[in-house]
């Protein structure tokens, strides 16, 4: 039977394993709109291709399947690119289809004509541009495949208008895979775990530091038995929250820029990094030259690039996780280090006393406070899905999970507007979880105009909108290292949030102190459908700030503390 | 310098693909050269990295990120025979210059390959040292134009490089 190359998309991304795509139409990529009712893949309309693509990313983040995120030609295309690029730096498996112009016109300047494949190729794994209607099913399928597998990543397809509107037979593309250069990463070397295995054993004072590549392989249960066996504490990167349970006794806390102290001391006192599925990034690790000096390094990663990029590793395995935790068990032996997990606590004790969740007022709003009290509300069941700033850290730091994959950030391009759309992502993926969108009053307000997508879907997604009328966290850097001057980041001008979430037929709370909070948090988790909660937080000094903090071409234990009291010094000496 | 070979898919952009790495990673090229190999649908770089600027490990690396490169090697440690071609066109009119220049080509084991009445036009296969030797020595008779492919490689020996 014939099939047009539009009909071919659609009977492609089903067989694919896609249920949903997030996108908007547009001139190039009506004519692939055309069949989509007779087809099972829900469409979800969304207001800005941005946001398309980062509901695109939510959802794979919590799924673990491949997120579809559609736009026209043109601006279309290119609203996408911060969505990949988001994607790209969180390997995070999208795939991205694109209406283009005729094949017999592109490269003439036509009508909504961009070269999409030339500019998302630094921001892709991997894209296409398909001119063949033959070719168009089997280049679903590859392109699923690249974006799922290895490090997993974004992947554009561009499809010129005329290859939607050809017609073809259908046959569907054999299960394999034709790329001759393409072997993702599986086991590690054996001498090289072995080497790794007697370094572990030697060690007195080993810390994990476990990253997206933990939950991206599912090693998570490789990794509490390896934990378990060896007593070795974890900590984990921003990404890497989920990959172990919390509330276990080895459950160290995030580390790096705004990580906990104690997670950041032990690391620079351990004698072992053990590096499971992250990258080192900058904000992870502080000033370079003084990074766990006093630590070898074993660095575990699928992606060869990483290894040995910005830390030397003592032993560096190409591999995937969750394998190479499997061949290094049986070599580990049991070790207690109770006197190393005796000093962690004893930082850690100092941690707890210093924690603003422990400083209780009534008279005003600070974020911990009300993140602390959804996390109870919620027993850290919920997706968490967070906007960038300050509101991110704390939702980092406040939020107490044993669940994976439910923390849903963007780490690694730290895009502003990620909040709002990932969520509904988030919830498509998962209609009967509770997902809670953490963002800013500045993040929130750059693709607020997807609160129509939630009404119009009916997700219940709840959104706990941090509002501190600042660009907060540019906003710390100034009061901290630019003499205070506030220069542009005071939001005077923000809406009514309450009467403008109103306005699109959803429920809004407003909070100013905890008590408040509480009762808002309640409301808006009974009331069925989509709701936003807005805490209107204190603005400045010490509790308007996320600490403990480690400035930039800083150590990663030369930090900003949390203060004790408000007449406590913090600052540097 | 080091010397990698990557065998890649010919497919459009994969030379797009390659320079794009190689300028977003900051890495710093002294030359590329890409055609066709005896395999139908596969091509072949030969890059040539400063290793005191690149770390030609870190290429090789950030390469097989790109999911048409099927293999690449370091042969700088290898035994192999590495050429560069360049067609050099010189001022040789009358007097004792021509003569001159095709001592100097003859020396150099080079060859004319085009001839008009005030200039040759001279190819020569070498190693870039040889080349470089060549071009210093014609320079003072006046080089109107010169072109060079760039290093290209194979290891010595019956292995084909896979």
């Amino acid at each position: 039977m014939k099939r047009t190359g539009a009909q071919i998309v659609w009977k492609m991304l089903g067989r694919e394993g896609a249920d949903v795509a997030f996108g908007i139409p547009g001139g190039a990529i009506m004519h692939m709109y055309h069949p989509r009712q007779d087809y099972k893949v829900h469409h979800i309309l969304m207001r800005h291709e941005q946001c398309a693509a980062h509901a695109a990313d939510g959802y794979a983040r919590v799924s673990g399947k491949v997120g579809v995120a559609i736009a026209t030609s043109g601006p279309g295309a290119t609203n996408l690119v911060t969505g990949i690029a988001t994607a790209m730096m969180d390997s995070s498996p999208i795939v991205c289809i694109t209406g283009q112009v005729p094949t017999q016109v592109i490269g003439t300047d036509a009508f909504q004509e961009t070269d999409i494949t030339g500019i998302t190729l630094p921001i892709t794994k991997h894209n296409y541009l398909v001119t063949d209607v033959d070719d168009l099913a089997y280049t679903i399928h590859e392109a699923f495949y690249v974006a799922r597998s290895g490090r997993p990543g974004p992947v554009l397809i561009d499809l010129p208008k005329d290859v939607q509107i050809a017609e073809t037979d259908f046959v569907p593309p054999k299960d394999g895979i034709e790329m001759p250069g393409y072997h993702p990463a599986g086991p590690g070397d054996l001498d090289l775990v072995q080497k790794a295995a007697e370094i572990i054993n030697a060690a007195q004072r080993p810390v994990i530091l476990a990253g997206h590549g933990v939950m991206m392989s599912g090693a998570m249960d490789a990794l509490r038995a390896f934990v378990e066996k060896t007593s070795t504490p974890v900590s984990w990167t921003l990404l890497g929250k989920g990959a172990f349970p919390e509330s276990h006794p080895l459950a160290g806390a995030m580390m790096g820029m705004h990580g906990e102290a104690f997670a950041n001391h032990a690391i620079q006192e351990a004698d072992l990094l053990l590096a499971f599925g992250m990258r080192f990034s900058d904000r992870v690790t502080g000033k370079l030259d003084c990074y766990a000096p006093k630590a070898r390094k074993i660095h575990v990663d699928l992606d060869a690039a990483e290894l040995n990029k910005r830390v030397q590793a003592d032993v560096a395995i190409l591999g995937d996780l969750r394998q190479v935790l499997e061949q290094l068990l049986p070599l580990v032996e049991k070790t207690p280090h109770s006197e190393w997990l005796a000093q962690i606590d004893e930082w850690r004790k100092d941690s707890h006393d210093r924690d603003i969740v422990n400083r209780p007022n009534d008279e005003y709003l600070v974020a911990p406070q009300f993140i602390d009290a959804i996390c109870e509300a919620t027993e850290g069941k919920a997706i968490l899905v967070t906007d960038v700033g300050q509101h991110q850290m704390w939702a980092a730091q406040y939020y107490h999970s044993d669940q994976s994959n439910y923390f849903i950030t963007s780490g690694g391009l730290g895009t502003m507007g990620f909040g709002l759309p990932a969520a509904i992502g988030a919830q498509a993926a998962q209609p009967d979880r509770e997902v809670w969108a953490i963002v800013g009053d500045g993040g929130f307000q750059m693709t607020m105009q997807d609160l129509a997508t939630l009404v119009q879907e009916n997700l219940p997604v709840k959104v706990a909108l941090s509002n501190n009328s600042y660009l907060g966290m540019v906003r710390q850097w100034q009061e901290l290292f630019y003499d205070k001057r506030y220069e542009a980041t005071d939001l005077w001008a923000n809406p009514d949030f309450v009467k403008l979430v109103e306005a699109y037929g959803i429920r809004a709370w407003r909070a100013t102190n905890l008590k408040e909070a509480i009762k808002a948090i309640e409301e808006a988790r009974a009331h069925p459908g989509p709701a936003v909660v807005e805490f209107q937080i204190i603005k400045e000094g010490d509790e308007g700030n996320v600490y403990p903090m480690v400035a930039a071409n800083r150590a990663l234990d030369d930090m900003i503390r949390r203060p004790v009291s408000s007449d406590e010094p913090h600052l540097y000496e | 310098m080091r010397t990698l070979l990557a065998l890649v898919e010919d497919k459009p952009g994969v030379l797009n693909r390659t320079a794009s790495l190689f300028r977003r990673r900051a890495f710093n090229i002294e030359s590329l050269t890409v055609g066709h190999t005896e395999q139908p649908g596969v091509s072949r770089m030969t890059i040539v990295v400063d290793s005191k600027k690149t770390d030609a490990n870190k290429v090789a690396q950030n390469l097989y990120k790109l999911v048409n490169v099927i293999k690449v090697e370091d042969i700088t440690e290898r035994p192999c025979v590495m050429r560069d071609l360049a067609l050099i066109k010189v001022k040789a009119n009358g007097g004792g210059s021509r003569s001159e220049v095709l001592q100097i080509v003859d020396t150099f084991r080079a060859r004319v390959v085009d001839v008009s009445p005030d200039t040759l036009m001279i190819e020569v296969t070498g190693t870039e040292d040889k080349i470089d030797g060549l071009v210093e020595v014609l320079r003072p008779y006046g080089i109107i134009e010169l072109v060079r492919t760039g290093r290209v490689a194979m290891v010595r020996g019956s292995g084909n490089g896979k």
